[in-house]
């Protein structure tokens, strides 16, 4: 029995910590999506393709139609008028500020080296709003690039590719034209693909050099309840009438991996839970056949099925009651100490720590799968000590 | 003057009683008849095999009849309810077996309490009271405190006894009591259980082997083949 309840306490702290990680790795990751890319982004125009119907009217009168295609949908790239659609989007509740960026391809150009990158032609203040960029500055400032009206931030893995650094200048080329920047600022995404590639400019600076003289590429949109977003890139894609993409649809695939493992995980650590479980299971099973005798006196002197099989299932309580208190005690220490051991990694998120986030749900799921392994556990045993016969038991040990 | 058939405390019509399976099924009890009055000490005596213990286990309704009646105060307890079954068991009914069954976890008085524990009608200070008092009418008022394994076989039987009147069950039924004691024990068992019943007005049936003792009951009932004869 004390078995069982080994098992159930460290099932259920296993349970909470393992959770805690995932949802700390998956937090992480979602705070860097919002650092870089944002909440929504607004991309290219909707262009319905109309089509005409024509009907009559039970009277015979003739009236014409014309009903949006939603599958011939088309899209027109870019945003072309970005005021009216970040005007018409700020009356949204939700929506916290709005960044209109302009992308392109570029060839950089070192002293000692060549690489391929995208420019990021920004509005520095409103795209601050919209990102993490002024924490993930590593070297420089966002002051330096603000008053540099040809000056860049850099990822920093492009930098070290190109074997640059802060103040030192740099050959840009794109379409049919080049020319010198100077580095600004470095920063560091802890996404490599983003920081080996993306080039912050002034939206002046890249229209120049891209030969935008209008609209722009994308904007990208902060929001206070980054939940929320689903909905709002619903309501913008309507307003705006231009394609929306919300975090949790360009990045469902990871979304995905992440609600996967942390289900498996779920079902790993659960099978500690149902191994205590049978193992206590089997402990009543033994105790009831060895109690028969006693059970069938206690129904003799007038003790119900009920009584007998509430003998056993409150063992199952008491276990269940000690086993998920201190499980709970243990995940959350379990947790706390995770939290504090170095874990440096980068790649699609940077990070020094293991991470961690615990909820109340991991508790709740842990305790309800606890709950009913181990009420399942313990009903069994229960309701065959009180379906004995006290007849059959006493005549099989009398004489 | 009572009339009769209120001093009837239990009575069974032409029960018969099956027990085993297929091949092995044996036709136990073949038709008993039987009424047990207040206040009257019966005997059942009857070669090993009979059907003295089944029929026991039947009347104290720990086991069900295939056909047949059993009333217990005048009124029917139909076979086939567990739950009826339990309450009259509870209540009217004492048992005492071959062998002792006390709980070895608790004590010779907490012992005597656990019929009064789920009949619920004392508070805890009236059940410690009363199991004092029937332990001390079996002459263990001195032990109330002991651990079942440190009594002797004929205490431990004698704290049978006293819990099987913990509730004043209105009958007793004893299989062979004394059947595992000594015969100076025996007759000390014998006399608590047939003493007690006459002052308490209870109707009391005991299955024994033992001829001296049955002689000294008021009425002897002998089996045969799941039958009384004669
Ligand atoms: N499970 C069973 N299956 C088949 N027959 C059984 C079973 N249990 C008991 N019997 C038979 O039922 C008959 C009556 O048994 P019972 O215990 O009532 O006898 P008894 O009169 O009490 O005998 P004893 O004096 O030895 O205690 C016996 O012949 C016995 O062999
Ligand atoms: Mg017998």
């Amino acid at each position: 029995m004390l078995m069982s309840l080994a098992g159930i306490v460290f099932g259920v702290g296993f349970f909470i910590s393992t959770q805690a990680q995932l949802s700390g790795y998956q937090e992480l990751f979602i705070e860097t999506i919002l650092g870089t890319d944002g909440a929504i982004r607004i991309e290219d125009r909707i262009q319905d393709s109309y089509v005409f119907v024509a009907a009559s009217t039970s009277k015979g009168d003739n009236t014409n139609f014309f009903i949006a295609d939603e599958k011939n949908r088309r899209f027109v790239e870019g945003v072309e008028h970005p005021e009216t659609v970040i005007e018409s989007i700020m009356e949204l509740q939700n929506v916290e500020a709005a960044s209109p960026v302009i992308k392109g391809s570029i060839q950089l150009q070192s002293p000692l080296r060549k690489d391929s990158g995208q420019v990021y032609g920004i509005n520095v203040d409103d795209h601050i709003a919209v990102s993490a960029l002024e924490d993930q500055i590593q070297l420089g400032s966002i002051v330096d690039f603000r008053m540099a009206p040809m000056g860049i931030i850099m990822g920093h893995k492009m930098a070290a590719r190109l074997d640059v650094s802060v103040g030192e200048s740099i050959i840009i080329r794109a379409v049919d034209q080049q020319r010198r920047f100077t580095i600004a600022a470095i920063y560091e995404t802890g996404v490599s693909e983003i920081d080996k590639t993306r080039v912050f400019m002034h939206m002046s600076a890249a229209r120049s050099l891209l030969k935008k003289p209008h609209g722009v590429t994308f904007i990208q949109v902060s929001v206070f309840d980054r939940n929320h977003a689903l909905i709002d890139a619903e309501m913008i894609e309507r307003v705006a009438n231009h394609f929306t993409a919300p975090w949790q649809e360009r990045e469902k695939s990871w979304m995905q991996l992440f609600k996967t493992l942390k289900l498996s995980a779920a079902i790993t650590v659960s099978t500690i839970i149902i191994v205590s479980g049978l193992g206590m299971f089997s402990t009543l099973f033994m105790i009831v056949m060895d109690k028969t005798r006693e059970i069938a006196i206690l129904r003799s002197m007038g003790y119900t099925r009920n009584d007998i099989s509430n003998i056993f299932l409150w063992q199952g309580v008491i276990v269940l009651f000690w086993g998920t208190i201190l499980g709970c005690v243990l995940g959350a220490l379990i947790t706390y100490g995770i939290s504090r051991l170095p874990m440096p990694l980068s790649g699609i998120f940077a990070t020094e720590y293991f991470q961690v986030k615990s909820t109340v749900w991991h508790y709740v799921q842990a305790v309800v799968a606890a709950v009913v392994i181990v009420m399942i556990a313990s009903l069994a045993p229960a309701r065959r000590a009180a379906r004995l016969v006290p007849g059959d038991v006493i005549r099989g040990t009398a004489t | 003057m009572e009339s009769n058939s209120e001093r009837i405390a239990l009575e069974c019509r032409d029960l018969h009683k099956h027990l085993g399976e297929g091949e092995m099924r044996v036709h136990v009890l073949r038709g008993v008849n039987l009424k047990l009055y207040r206040g009257e000490v019966s005997a059942i005596v009857g070669p090993s095999g009979c059907g003295k213990s089944t029929l026991l286990y039947l009347l104290g309704l720990l086991d069900r009849q295939d056909s047949g009646q059993i009333l217990v105060r005048g009124e029917e307890v139909p076979a086939d309810q567990d739950e009826a079954h339990t309450r009259v068991r509870g209540e009217h009914i004492g048992f005492v077996f071959q062998f002792h069954f006390l709980l070895p976890e608790f004590s010779a008085a907490e012992n005597v309490m656990l019929p009064m524990r789920k009949l619920g009608r004392l508070s805890e200070k009236e059940m410690e009271a009363r199991a004092c008092s029937l332990l001390s009418d079996v002459g263990l008022g001195e032990k109330t405190h002991r651990l079942p394994s440190q009594l002797s076989g004929g205490e431990q039987q004698r704290v049978a006894i006293a819990r099987s009147l913990a509730n004043l069950p209105s009958v007793l039924l004893a299989d062979e009591p004394t059947g595992n004691l000594d015969v100076k024990n025996s007759l000390m068992v014998f006399d608590s259980l047939t003493q007690l019943a006459k002052e308490k007005g209870q109707a009391v049936l005991i299955v024994t082997h033992n001829p001296d003792l049955a002689d000294k009951c008021d009425r002897i009932l002998r089996m045969q083949d799941g039958q009384f004869i004669d």
